[in-house]
């Protein structure tokens, strides 16, 4: 994948002194110590790491942690005492005021944790206002806005003032704004951290419903580890303005990289993390008209299970369970219309990027949930039980070894530049 | 006893002069003259509208200014305190008065509104702003007086010319802090977006500043109504004059027919600034409307009050 944006061992210290508290930093120091020593305040140290297109990268930490420092330093609000920031190539932390200004108007754009909507102005001229300093026709820049404030589901009050907005209205027109202009790299400092519970859920559903279409590079900050790991393709959690950890939500809650992650993981809902495909099986499955119930029973037997899928051509018919065959083996003997006789059409379904937490109920009733793509064709099964142990935590009911080569982790495995 | 002056005494009154008579004046006065003639210029003719236009319409016009911004109370005020003035024959002379206030208060602004603004932007100038701003507002007018007749001479505006000294602070004051107090989040904002320093300042800076800037031009106003009189003793002429030669005379009617002249100005002057700051101030109907939508949520009616909350 394309780096949209490069991090190279950025540093921001605030204060007089940076370069001591620099070498006290090597020597190991911690922020308080140096802050004790030398008065000069940690923001972030040594930060690293790329974003690449069409990628949500969230950045996860406590307060004071370096979070909103990090994000501004990516559009130059806050200039870095040392490293470079490239977006498209071009060094964000060292170009003139000129290609700052260039590179904003374009290439890159903000949405605030307290919105910062301008209060003399109507929602379409907010959600105009980076057109406007781009010097775009006013008729133009009202369609624009207009466009974008469609995109958010806010046409209707496009000539209300932000103060008749309630909180999450007002964040949509912030998000309107960042959209209008355009620019494919979109941070938003917490943005969802003013608003409350429900509606930040309703936003969050709300943004990755957008980013599907729209595609942009998102650097999303937040102190809500849930959220990142609803959120982020990949996930820096910050400490001290440093990362302890980048990696995908799932490699984050099964691998803590320390304590302190460890700590915050401790507590999350891991049935909102994994997914379906963290813990299916391979499509094992008897095909109906060519396999008999025979065959079928001693596939299980052989894979120690209690419920076989059947495929009608390469879809699926149904599921059986080894009891039924039993039954009506011992009722009919063996005969090539058993399988159809005894099969459940009404099986569980999932996809595999469904969360563990959806498979919940279907787990419960007992029957293995056939794992489906877009086609409809088998792609795995997932065990009721390993759904319990993943879970639960339990790391020894792991699915197959070839996990790693599940196509869907292939693909957030990508996510790592 | 002894006392320092013993040592020591310091003609610090012969510097002054020194200073003033052998220097400034000489050197300079010249450029002094020339720097009134841009006052003297919007003096006489503004002067010369008003005495120009009938009586019976500058009446309706300020009455009419009155209604929009500062309701129909005030208009009534105006209607009748006008009416009053021009029945104890003072009108002309209430005319130059509200002239020679409008030319003060137009340069103040021209003057006042981008030195705040510069201010705004730059500590180190607001360091040096300061304490001359703190100077101008504590030395009492009298004292430079002298010092603007040796420059500039006697006559109305030199008048003005001390009026614009004493009334020029505020307006440069609240310009600066109405700039400095624009949320530092919508600052960003308009950076985050590539505005430039003058896109910033028009679009965000001034728009948002502008309450507390016409709360300081109400300020300024008001006190170079407070001048008037101070004005009239080196020449100026106007409603300051009419209290002037009444003092001169002990004439005590005429002293405060001049005086009810001005705070019959002063009071529609200063209504309808104010009620122009509230309607501008972008930040009134947001207010208005949090304070209503709390009073509506407590289940009563909201209350005139809050029109001039804040
Ligand atoms: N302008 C500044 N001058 C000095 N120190 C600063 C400045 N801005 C931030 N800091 C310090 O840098 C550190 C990181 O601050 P930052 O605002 O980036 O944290 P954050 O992770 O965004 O926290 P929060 O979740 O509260 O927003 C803090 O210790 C803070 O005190
Ligand atoms: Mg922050």
């Amino acid at each position: 994948m394309q780096a949209k944006l490069s991090v190279r061992n950025v540093f921001k210290i605030f204060g007089d002194a940076p370069d001591e508290a620099r070498e006290r930093l090597e020597r190991g120091e911690t922020k308080e110590e140096i802050f004790e020593a030398t008065g000069s305040t940690v923001g972030v140290q040594d930060a690293n790491f790329d974003v690449g297109e069409g990628e949500i990268f969230v950045v996860m930490g406590l307060s004071g942690s370096g979070k909103s420092t990090l994000v501004r330093m990516l559009n130059g609000l806050i200039k870095p005492t040392s490293g470079e920031i490239l977006i498209d190539g071009e060094d964000v932390a060292s170009c003139d005021a000129e290609t700052l200004r260039r590179i904003r108007r374009s290439k890159i754009t903000m949405v605030f944790q307290h919105f910062a909507l301008f209060p003399h102005w109507t929602v379409a001229e907010n959600a105009a206002y980076g057109l406007k300093i781009k010097g775009v026709g006013a008729s133009e820049r009202r369609e624009r806005a207009l466009k974008a404030l469609g995109q958010v589901g806010l046409t209707a009050w496009a000539d209300s003032k932000p103060s008749e907005l309630s909180g999450g209205m007002q964040q949509r027109v912030g998000l309107a704004r960042g959209l209008a202009t355009d620019a494919q790299i979109l941070l938003m400092d917490e943005p969802f951290g003013a608003l409350d519970p429900l509606i930040r859920r309703e936003m969050q559903d709300e943004l990755l419903e957008l980013q599907k279409t729209l595609k942009k590079t998102i650097v999303f900050i937040t102190h809500d580890l849930n959220e990142a790991l609803l959120l982020g393709d990949r996930i820096a959690i910050m400490q001290d303005g440093r990362f302890v950890q980048v990696g995908t939500a799932q490699e984050i809650v099964s691998e803590p990289a320390d304590d302190y992650v460890a700590a915050f993981v401790a507590d999350i809902d891991r049935g909102r993390v994994f997914t379906a495909d963290t813990v299916f099986n391979d499509p094992e499955a008897v095909v109906l008209g060519k396999d008999t119930a025979d065959v079928a029973m001693r596939r299980m037997e052989e894979l120690n299970r209690n419920a076989l899928y059947v495929l009608d051509g390469k879809k699926v018919a149904g599921v059986v369970t080894y009891q039924d065959l039993a039954t009506a083996t011992r009722e009919n003997g063996v005969d090539g219309d058993i399988l159809s006789k005894v099969l459940i059409t009404d099986y569980p379904t999932a996809e595999s990027e469904h969360q563990l937490a959806d498979l919940y109920g279907a787990a419960s009733a007992g029957l293995p949930i056939a794992v489906t793509d877009e086609k409809d064709r088998l792609i795995g099964i997932v065990e009721p039980e390993s759904v319990f142990a993943q879970l639960s935590g339990d790391e020894t009911s792991e699915p197959d070894a070839d996990k790693p080569s599940d196509p869907a982790m292939q693909r957030k495995g990508d996510a790592n530049v | 006893m002894f006392s320092p002056a013993d040592l020591l005494v310091i003609p610090f009154d012969d510097w002054v002069n020194t200073f003033v008579r052998g220097f400034l004046v000489p050197n300079f006065r010249d450029v002094f003259r020339a720097a009134q003639v841009p006052i003297t210029a919007t003096l006489n003719g503004l002067d010369g509208l008003f005495q120009w236009i009938p009586m019976l319409v500058t009446t309706a016009l300020l009455a009419l200014a009155a209604l929009k911004w500062a309701g129909r109370g005030i208009a009534l005020f105006a209607v009748l305190g006008l009416f009053f003035i021009d029945m104890i024959e003072l009108w002309p002379e209430t005319m130059t008065t509200l002239a020679m206030i409008i030319t003060a208060v137009l340069f103040c602004a021209v003057i006042g509104v981008p030195l705040g603004i510069l201010a705004a932007r730059s500590n180190k100038l607001w360091t040096v702003t300061r304490p001359i701003l703190d100077i101008m507002q504590t030395i009492p007018s009298f004292v430079y007086l002298v010092p603007i007749v040796m420059l500039f001479g006697v006559g109305t505006t030199p008048g003005i010319i001390a009026t614009i000294i004493f009334a020029l602070p505020p307006i440069v004051r609240l310009t600066n802090l109405g700039i400095r107090n624009v949320r530092g989040d919508l600052i960003e904002a308009a950076n985050a977006f590539g505005s430039t320093g003058w896109q910033m300042l028009w679009d965000v800076q001034i728009p948002l500043a502008l309450r507390t800037i016409m709360a300081g031009l109400n300020q300024t106003l008001m006190l170079a109504l407070s001048m008037v009189v101070i004005a009239a003793l080196i020449g100026a002429g106007g409603l300051g004059l009419v209290v002037n030669t009444g003092l001169g005379r002990l004439d005590v009617g005429g002293a405060t027919a001049g005086g009810v002249g001005i705070v019959i100005l002063a009071i529609i002057l200063d209504r309808i600034t104010q009620g122009m700051g509230e309607a501008n101030g972008v930040n009134t109907v947001s207010l208005r409307q949090t304070l209503m939508n709390l009073f509506r949520s407590r289940g009563s009616q909201p209350e005139g009050e809050t029109k001039k909350a804040g």
